[in-house]
């Protein structure tokens, strides 16, 4: 492996490649006004305890993680009566531009079709770190109802004024205030009608709570569906600004690979094609793809290559190279292991790895990029616009005032949108072309050039008593994260630690971070317990769970699917498990078959419950946990990225299997609306609780523990 | 120099400049603009690019443009009539069968193919149609749905 992949140590949870600055929000008001028009604005420069409480570590976490703490959300009245909410976050399939505009029409108190977002545009919304952690919906969604309760406040004080009456009487409903004594009314529109009126939010506002939403908590469809249906929805990928060419980056053959020459003259020599050369960096743009391809293959490269590890090597290495001793901020300690251990009348120690996966979005990494007056415009869909401003600006010695990033509505991501790669090269390209330019990486690219969920080895050691009661719990990661790595069984003797070992291939977040991880080893773990001292699986984690929420998900899921079930066929198995992270709670049951002649394992039905507080959209909730859901089999069965030599042997769909419909089996989400909890995302809990769950069902059809993820990348017979 | 091509896509014709090699998906995306087909792994193991070539559902990413030539070629721009959708596109409209929705258009086509061959499809034979269509989304379920309610539109329509 290279010098410079060695330097790097993955963050253990990978929300971000590195810390990113703060930055206050520099459009002011005037130009504000500018390019909405008059009416009322009202701005939140949140320094509250919300915000405070969203950036302080979870409850499962115990490192410091670094957001910005002055998140900001503002909202604008036209002079037709038109919302408009802003926010840095990006629309990635979540479905946050529906739930957001949800939010603000139910709290300004006007139709839902009357507000409109703007998402995830530098130069018109406010600073974010970015889209992930399940972050949109427990600190945007408050965010924009204080402002949008402020707002309702102003149009109120403004008809008030208008009436010379005492603003305590009015009432704000269905786009105008009214005064109910004398019947009369303004339209929001009339209030906003000639106003330049901006007020920062000081007050807090009280916001409606859950109980009294009649817009929010509805199943209202996604915004602009028809769009889609149409194929009139414009990614980054099918922009097409005038006079664009299309670029192409030369790959080296491995990773680590230094370029030690180059011939580029015949690619040059062609008709309108532009050759970039920087260092390692070689690059091309013409006219149109295929010339763009024709130009790279025309150009000669030799390389000079770098041992590389392979996918066979990697749990032995990983085990093999953690630091000697983890930091502090990794480690938790309770009680007392050893004497947790020696007390118990039942003791398991296991191994658990999971592989590294791809997250393949069907929109490859892209960008468009575009240079005018020493200015650089880039489109791209990622999920951090403000940090690939950044990049940008770094990259390119601009001040962050001459980048602007827009993110189009985006072809999914999970994680894996985070850095800036298309922007930079598209951006290298355009300034050297002096026109603009689209890099849409091959999907070859995406699978090798991109990230992955990081590869990881899991130990546990247990201990209970004969009655199933949990005495010791030792977990230690090597590796693939921090996330969802605390139990949430109730044991007194405990250590949990997180060990680093320097970056392999290239890695960072993906739904769910490490949780999936952890939750595959402690749910499968867990169910080993329950069979040494043949108990129900349900029943041994009911007995060693006092958290009430957690209780509830496993109780709807166990009844929906009718655990405890009994086998009607031969090899058919049941399996259950739990978890929670970022505030919300899932439990999923799983009931599978093995094929007696292929031994192939069929998922046969899935019932999962989940329960995020107080519920935005049901209808787009539901979509993402049946998503993640469907995404998790592929992880869970038969997903892994094999490499060898800097190389990834399987960069292909042919070759990367990822769920299709045949593998897809009956499924049913239940959804628990808990409208007394704030409301907390749903984008990656969904996950976590599916491979453990078919895992231990697969031990209840054969009695074979697979303590491996992928579990059966060949069915069973290479189990 | 070569005979210049003419294709037929959604009742219109286009001369094409592109090279007779050139995979179909791109001059229909970078010449013509019509965008709705996407790119998702160009090497027709996703269905992100799939049109109707004479009716039947074909990857455009791996048919050479000089081959399209000949038959009527439909893409998902070509689906609305008169401002009315298509039974299929209205059928994952009201059944939300889409999250990002990349692959929306593939999976649009492939099964408007589908319904022409066989109207009365059983959920096995539209799975099995729509195995080499990708939804990263996990979205499966609801596409399914909508497959069969479009048949059910269809035939209520054409009773």
């Amino acid at each position: 492996m290279s010098n410079i992949q060695q330097k790097f140590f993955p963050e253990p949870e990978r929300y971000e490649f590195s810390a990113v600055p703060v930055h206050q929000f520099e459009l002011a008001r005037r130009d504000f006004f500018k390019i909405l028009g008059a009416g009322i604005a009202v701005f939140a420069i949140a320094k509250d305890a919300l915000a405070a409480q969203e950036t302080a570590p979870g409850h499962r976490s115990f490192h410091n993680e670094e957001l910005p703490k002055d998140i900001n959300a503002w909202l604008h009245v036209g002079e037709d009566g038109s919302i408009t909410g802003f926010t840095g976050k990006a629309e990635i399939g979540q479905n946050i531009r529906t739930a957001l505009a949800q939010t603000i029409a139910d709290e300004l108190r006007v139709p839902f079709e009357s507000v409109r977002m703007v998402t995830a545009d530098t130069a018109l919304t406010p600073f974010d770190a970015g889209t992930f952690g399940s972050r949109t919906t427990p600190t945007i969604t408050p965010q924009l109802r204080r402002v949008a309760a402020a707002a309702r406040d102003l149009l109120i004080e403004a008809a008030a004024k208008e009436w010379n009456v005492a603003p305590a009487g009015l009432v704000a409903a269905d786009a105008k205030v009214t005064e109910p004594a004398s019947g009369r009314s303004l339209k929001y529109a009339e209030l906003a009608r000639g106003k330049t009126l901006a007020q920062n939010l000081s007050a807090e506002d009280p916001i409606t709570p859950a109980t009294q939403w009649t817009i929010a908590g509805k199943a209202i469809p996604k915004v602009d569906a028809r769009a889609f249906v149409t194929g009139k929805h414009q990614y980054t990928t099918d922009l097409r600004p005038a006079g664009m060419l299309y670029g192409r980056v030369l790959r080296p053959p491995s990773f680590g690979a230094t370029l030690t020459s180059c011939d580029d003259s015949a690619a040059k020599a062609m008709t309108g094609v532009v050759v970039v050369r920087d260092g390692d960096f070689v690059g091309v743009a013409a006219p149109s793809a295929h010339e763009a391809q024709r130009a790279l293959d025309a150009i000669h490269t030799q390389w000079k290559e770098v041992p590389q590890l392979s996918s066979k090597e990697i749990f032995t290495y990983l085990k093999q190279n953690a630091a000697a001793k983890s930091e502090d901020r990794f480690r938790k300690q309770k009680g007392s292991v050893e004497e947790g251990l020696a007390n118990a009348a039942h003791r398991l120690g296991a191994t658990y790895t999971v592989a590294y996966i791809a997250h393949a979005p069907l929109e490859p990494r892209a960008a468009v990029a575009q240079w005018a007056d020493g200015k650089l415009t880039v489109w791209t869909g990622t999920q951090r616009p403000f940090a690939n401003r950044d990049e940008l600006a770094d990259v390119f010695h601009l001040p962050e005032s001459s980048v602007r990033v827009i993110v189009p509505d985006t072809g999914s991501a999970y994680g894996g949108k985070h850095t800036s790669d298309a922007a930079i090269e598209a951006a290298r390209l355009a300034r050297a072309a002096g026109r603009p330019v689209k890099v849409v990486w091959t999907r070859d690219e995406e699978f090798t050039w991109a990230y992955f969920r990081p590869a990881g080895v899991i130990e546990v050691k247990s201990g209970i008593a004969s009655d199933g009661a949990l005495t010791a719990w030792e977990f230690h990661n090597y590796h693939s994260g921090m996330s969802g790595i605390e139990t949430p069984y109730d044991v007194a003797n405990q250590r949990t630690e997180y060990h680093q070992v320097p970056l392999i291939l290239r890695s960072g977040s993906y739904r769910g971070l490490a949780a999936t991880a952890n939750h595959f080893a402690r749910e499968t773990h867990m169910d080993a317990l329950a069979n040494a001292v043949k108990m129900d699986p349900l029943e041994f984690r009911m007995k060693n769970l006092s958290n009430a929420r957690m209780r509830a998900v496993l109780e709807a899921a166990g009844k929906s699917f009718g655990w405890p079930r009994k086998k009607t066929q031969e090899e058919q198995g049941f399996g259950i498990a739990c978890g929670d992270e970022k505030g919300s709670y899932v439990a999923t049951c799983a009931e599978i078959a093995v094929d007696k002649t292929s031994r192939a394992v069929r998922v046969v039905r899935l019932v999962e419950a989940f329960e995020c507080g107080a519920i935005v959209n049901p209808d787009g909730l539901r979509n993402q946990v049946v998503g993640a859901m469907i995404q998790g089999l592929g992880g869970a069965l038969f997903e892994a990225i094999e490499f060898e030599n800097g190389r990834i042997k399987n960069p292909h769909f042919a070759s990367y299997r990822l769920p299709r419909f045949r593998d897809v089996p009956e499924i049913e989400a239940v959804l628990l609306d808990r409208k007394d909890i704030p409301s907390a995302g749903a984008g990656e809990t969904p996950i976590m609780a599916l491979a453990p769950a078919i895992g231990n069902a697969i031990f209840d059809a054969t009695g074979v523990r697979l303590n491996n993820l992928p579990m059966v990348p060949n069915g069973l017979r290479s189990a | 120099m070569a005979k210049p091509i003419e294709l037929k896509i959604n009742g219109k014709r286009y001369p094409v400049s592109y090279p007779a090699d050139t995979p179909l998906l791109y001059v229909l995306r970078d010449e013509l603009g019509l965008t709705g087909s996407k790119y998702g792994c160009g090497e027709g193991q996703c269905g992100a690019c799939t049109v109707l070539i004479g009716g039947m559902p074909r990857r455009s990413c791996q048919i050479p443009v000089s081959a399209a030539a000949a038959k009527p070629i439909t893409t998902i721009e070509g689906l609305e009539k008169d401002g009315r959708l298509n039974p299929v596109q209205q059928a994952f409209l009201d059944a939300g069968a889409f999250q990002c929705a990349y692959c929306t258009s593939g999976m649009i086509m492939s099964s408007v193919g589908l319904l022409q061959a066989n109207p009365n499809p059983s959920q096995a034979e539209i799975v099995q149609s729509l195995q080499g269509n990708v939804c990263r989304c996990g979205t499966h379920p609801r596409i399914v749905d909508a497959v069969r309610q479009a048949a059910k539109m269809m035939q209520e329509h054409a009773r």
